[in-house]
């Protein structure tokens, strides 16, 4: 009655093997491709660089400016307009600035990349039933496997630095992106999808007349998402390397410099706040026409 | 603008059938056969859409088609650019068989050949009114001054000049449908698809669009089909009308022919509720000329409806009216019993 009270497991030889095997496949792999690999990335490389010093090296009031400026043209809204230039005006004051660009540098990048390979995942899942019975899957498992487990394989092949820190978020950030542009484009009114069709359209013209603009604001709403699980990943993908608000919190968390946490986590609060109002006043925006008039 | 003034675009649709299912071409032959719709869906789990439609639609003129809902009219209708593809059956347009296009030429047939509007106006929310009536040129590639030019002409047609740079939502919903019919014009197609367009809209509303399409239909001389479930709107569009039930045809004809001669107790059953003075038409129910009649008063013309004769005898009981042709020769007369007997149906 042993294996009644202990599970029979595999013996450790064949588990110890077993592991082995995987792992040295996956050396052979990574020495075999890691080069390769990172060629390919190298454009994503160069583009994290050239934004992060884009942002480090223009004087700080332009920044301000910049960023008030977009607030203003996305929301139309003045509060939120001045709760940016606060927000921002108390993390450079608590010399918070430079480590800010490097992390809000990071999130353009990941949001750009998301929005990327997302919005044509979504699109393509969105035509196909089989697709998305084939995609869903994969995304519960990006969204549930701790992203530690992850950043191993990822940091093997591409060691440490941006570009792993990049993949990291992104992995762990576009599940919403796609779903939320499949779930936007299937709830696209059949009405309407029959009446491109009557006209002749073609389904290029279907999608970028009909589809997008009548999802975008599902889509932007997946953006958005994105956005803010980008910034939950910012202390994790400091671990691999990425300079950036998550650095010091790492190093609080270490030696129990509670100030030095708290502040820089206000600092990812305070950013994520400005993200998530200027996204969502924008998306709001772009549903205006909808509120309806008449009945 | 150059419209064409007369169109030599038909329909002519023979033979079709359409079953929805999962193997239609399987109990295609117990529909052959004369299977009934309950039957065919309760025993073989299939849906009896349309059983041997045959009709005829000429050049230019407005086809009604009329049943009650579940009848079967939309899935007729979309069959005509075959948003629905048959199960058997031909469908020729212009001497075209639709059923036949490859992907490439449908939609130029789509693009070129047809327009529709549909009940619930399908507009794109996102656009304008301007922008809504572009979209059949817009798909077409054809340039965007051109577009512009054919839209605003429109809109002023339908009677929303001042309104094209207004949103969908912020309109009522006989002004939505006004946009619809614009957007459908400016396709300049001679064939127009209207399925149930009028049907949301209220009462008086609806009078008003039914007058807009027959005015417009003087000088555009399109092929209409125009689908509705109200046969006060079938008798007035209608220059000629079908009549669906569970997928077949029961009746096709004039106007007089359904309301003088209902093919059955179904159709019997609607006529019975039609004001029948605007609809027969004298030339029904007038006599033959007795020989030495001599016509006194004002004639009325051939066409004419019966309410017409009615007004004039009404004031005059005892009257002979004599019923003239274009030229004014005699074709027959009326007097006020045989009027009165043609405006109620036999029931009463
Ligand atoms: N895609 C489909 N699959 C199965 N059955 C269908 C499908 N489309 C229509 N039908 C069936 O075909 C019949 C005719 O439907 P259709 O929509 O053409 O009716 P209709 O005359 O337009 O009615 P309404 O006045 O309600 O618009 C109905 O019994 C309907 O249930
Ligand atoms: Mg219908």
């Amino acid at each position: 009655m042993d294996w009644f009270w202990k599970f029979p497991h595999m013996n450790d030889d064949s588990l110890r093997n077993l592991k082995k095997t995987i792992d040295d496949g996956f050396r052979e792999f990574t020495r075999a491709w890691g080069g390769g690999i990172e060629a390919f990335f190298d454009p994503l490389r160069r583009l994290l660089i050239f934004v992060e010093r884009l942002l480090l090296n223009t004087p700080w009031p332009l920044v301000l400016v910049v960023i008030a400026a977009i607030a203003w043209f996305a929301s139309r809204r003045l509060s939120i307009v001045i709760g940016t230039v606060i927000t921002l005006l108390l993390i450079g004051y608590f010399d918070m600035w430079e480590d800010t660009m490097r992390t809000v540098s990071m999130i353009l990048v990941c949001t750009a990349v998301a929005i990327a390979v997302g919005l044509p995942v979504g699109i393509m899942m969105a035509r196909s039933n089989k697709l998305q019975s084939i995609i869903n899957p994969i995304l519960d498992v990006m969204q549930t496997m701790p992203s530690f487990v992850y950043l191993i394989p990822v940091v093997m092949l591409l060691g440490i630095g941006r570009v792993p820190g990049v993949l990291a978020v992104v992995i762990y950030a576009i599940p919403p992106m796609i779903r939320l542009t499949n779930l936007g484009i299937r709830l696209v009114d059949r009405d309407v999808l029959e009446a491109a069709d009557a006209f002749g359209s073609s389904s290029w013209q279907k999608l970028r007349n009909v589809q997008i603009p009548l999802a975008l604001p599902t889509i932007m709403a997946g953006i958005n998402q994105t956005i803010m699980m980008a910034l939950a990943m910012v202390v994790i993908a400091s671990m691999i390397g990425v300079q950036g608000l998550g650095q010091p919190v790492l190093r609080a968390i270490n030696n129990q410099y509670f100030t030095l946490g708290l502040f820089n986590g206000l600092a990812i609060v305070g950013i994520a706040i400005i993200f998530d109002r200027i996204s969502q006043a924008y998306g709001r925006r772009l549903q205006k026409h909808l509120e309806a008039v008449h009945g | 603008m150059a419209e064409p003034a007369t169109n030599d675009i038909g329909i002519e649709i023979r033979n079709l059938y359409k079953i929805f299912g999962s193997n239609p071409a399987a109990v295609a032959p117990l529909v052959r056969q004369g299977i009934s719709k309950t039957e065919l869906r309760d025993k073989h789990g299939h849906v009896l859409g349309l059983r041997d439609i045959n009709i005829s639609m000429p050049a230019g003129g407005i086809q009604v088609i009329m049943g009650l809902s579940g009848s079967g009219k939309s899935t007729l209708i979309r069959h005509i650019n075959r948003l629905i593809d048959p199960t058997m059956g031909e469908i020729l347009v212009g001497g075209e068989d639709v059923v036949k296009m490859d992907r490439l030429s449908l939609r130029q047939f789509r693009r070129h050949k047809t327009a529709m509007v549909f009940q619930k106006f399908a507009l794109l929310p996102h656009r304008s009114v301007l922008e809504n009536t572009v979209y059949g040129l817009e798909v077409q590639g054809v340039p965007r001054a051109k577009q512009l030019e054919s839209a605003r002409h429109w809109i002023d047609r339908v009677g929303l000049s001042g309104f094209e740079n207004s949103y969908p939502n912020q309109l009522s919903g006989g002004m939505q449908q006004r946009v619809g019919l614009a957007r459908a014009l400016t396709n300049d197609a001679p064939i127009m698809l209207m399925d149930e367009a009028y049907s949301a809209l209220d009462p008086l509303i609806r009078t008003d669009m039914q007058t807009v399409l027959l005015d417009l239909q003087k000088e555009i001389r399109k092929t209409i089909v125009f689908i509705t479930h109200d046969l006060d709107e079938a008798l007035r569009l209608g220059d000629r009308i079908a009549i669906l039930r569970d997928g077949e045809v029961v009746q096709q004809g004039t106007s007089q022919d359904i309301v003088l001669r209902p093919a059955d107790d179904y159709i019997a059953n609607f006529v019975k509720e039609v004001n029948r003075g605007r609809v027969v038409q004298v030339d029904a129910v007038m006599q033959p000329v007795a020989p030495g009649h001599q016509p006194v008063g004002e004639p009325v013309r051939t066409g004419s409806t019966v309410d017409v004769a009615m007004a004039r005898l009404a004031k005059e009981p005892d009257q002979v009216l004599t019923v003239v042709c274009e030229e004014g020769r005699p074709l027959g007369t009326l007097t006020l019993a045989a009027v009165a007997r043609a405006m109620v149906s036999d029931e009463h």
